[in-house]
């Protein structure tokens, strides 16, 4: 087995394993792992993805969402133990690989179609 | 037991802890081992073990060094050998196999290897040397200037110059062991270890 492919098949079996296909566009439903003063409780985080970065175990989402008028943006980390679970809620329907575009938009036009 | 192990640095990745946080960790391939002698101190003067690290191609291995492996009942080809001190060498014997399972996760390591060849460098890279401006009139950019004093007329030896940077031995200290894999005889080190990607690595513990 060569250097790399060793490498690859160690970052491989780092990786967490029941992760849903997240795609840009998609809403997406994050459970947080939140420790306030020694207990953990689990905060929702639900928005529409607008980024995937990919490469080995740092793979991150970028997950925006408008909240009492103000746009937040969220970047998540996909196999970090703090996230307890990724849910998919609407495929959406884009054309493009990043939707930053989002970002000045507001309202009707913020939309996306979903996926039929 | 022995005091460490040697092992090919295959590359750098990062992991998540339990709690989280994310370390960038070295994968280690080290081992297994095979010793190959046994030295004591009515013989050699020293104790220590010398253990043999991968397979070659028998048309690779010189024939003292094969014969020196038939003695020692190793039945492998085996391309580097390297002594380690040890105190006592009770439960070594020779020709046994030892694996990466000699650590646990978070014992600390030392990992000495050969640093990157960097060629002949200046000395802002060499030394960290501050240079001078690039423009405002100067004309000397990079150069090291003065080698010393006027009162002894002669330079002293180590005043840092110019010169062959990289390919020397270096020991990266306070390294920690993250993972082990007995199953791919794998090790995670926390952090950085010296030299390029499929260099040999000895992994020591610390303190010996």
């Amino acid at each position: 087995m060569s250097k790399q492919a060793l490498l690859d098949s160690v970052v491989e079996s780092l990786k967490k394993t029941d992760l849903p296909r997240i795609n840009p566009g998609d809403t997406v439903k994050v459970s947080v792992k939140v420790r306030e003063g020694g207990k953990e409780r689990i905060q929702v985080f639900e928005g529409v993805c607008i980024a995937c970065k990919h490469g080995g175990i740092g793979e991150t989402i970028t997950i925006r969402k408008i909240s009492s008028g103000v746009g937040v943006e969220r970047t998540f980390p996909l196999h970090s133990p703090n996230v307890a679970k990724f849910e998919v809620t609407r495929r959406g329907k884009v054309r493009r690989a990043k939707l930053y575009y989002l970002r000045d938009k507001v309202g009707k036009d913020a939309r996306i179609p979903e996926k039929r | 037991m022995l005091p460490g192990i040697l092992g090919r640095k295959v590359g750098m990745t990062h992991l998540f802890t339990e709690d989280g946080r994310m370390v960038p960790v070295t994968v280690i391939q080290a081992g297994p081992v095979f010793v190959t002698q046994i030295k004591n101190d009515e013989k050699d003067g020293y104790t220590a073990v010398q253990v043999g690290f991968e397979e070659a191609r028998e048309k690779h291995l010189t024939f003292p060094k094969f014969g020196h492996l038939k003695k020692a009942g190793v039945n492998k080809n085996l391309r580097t050998l390297k002594e380690f001190r040890v105190d006592s060498t009770s439960g070594i014997e020779l020709g046994q196999e030892i694996a990466c399972d000699i650590f646990t996760e978070g014992d600390k390591v030392t990992v000495t290897g050969t640093s990157k060849g960097r060629g002949f460098q200046g000395g802002v890279k060499r030394y960290h040397f501050r240079g001078q401006h690039m423009t405002h009139g100067y004309m000397t950019h990079r150069r090291p200037l003065s080698s010393g004093a006027t009162g002894p007329q002669r330079v002293f030896k180590g005043v840092r110059k110019p010169g062959h940077m990289g390919d020397a031995q270096v020991t990266q200290k306070g390294l920690k062991i993250v993972k082990v894999d007995s199953e791919r005889n794998l090790l995670l080190v926390d952090g950085s270890v010296p030299g390029p990607n499929g260099a040999l690595v000895i992994v020591n513990k610390a303190g010996k």
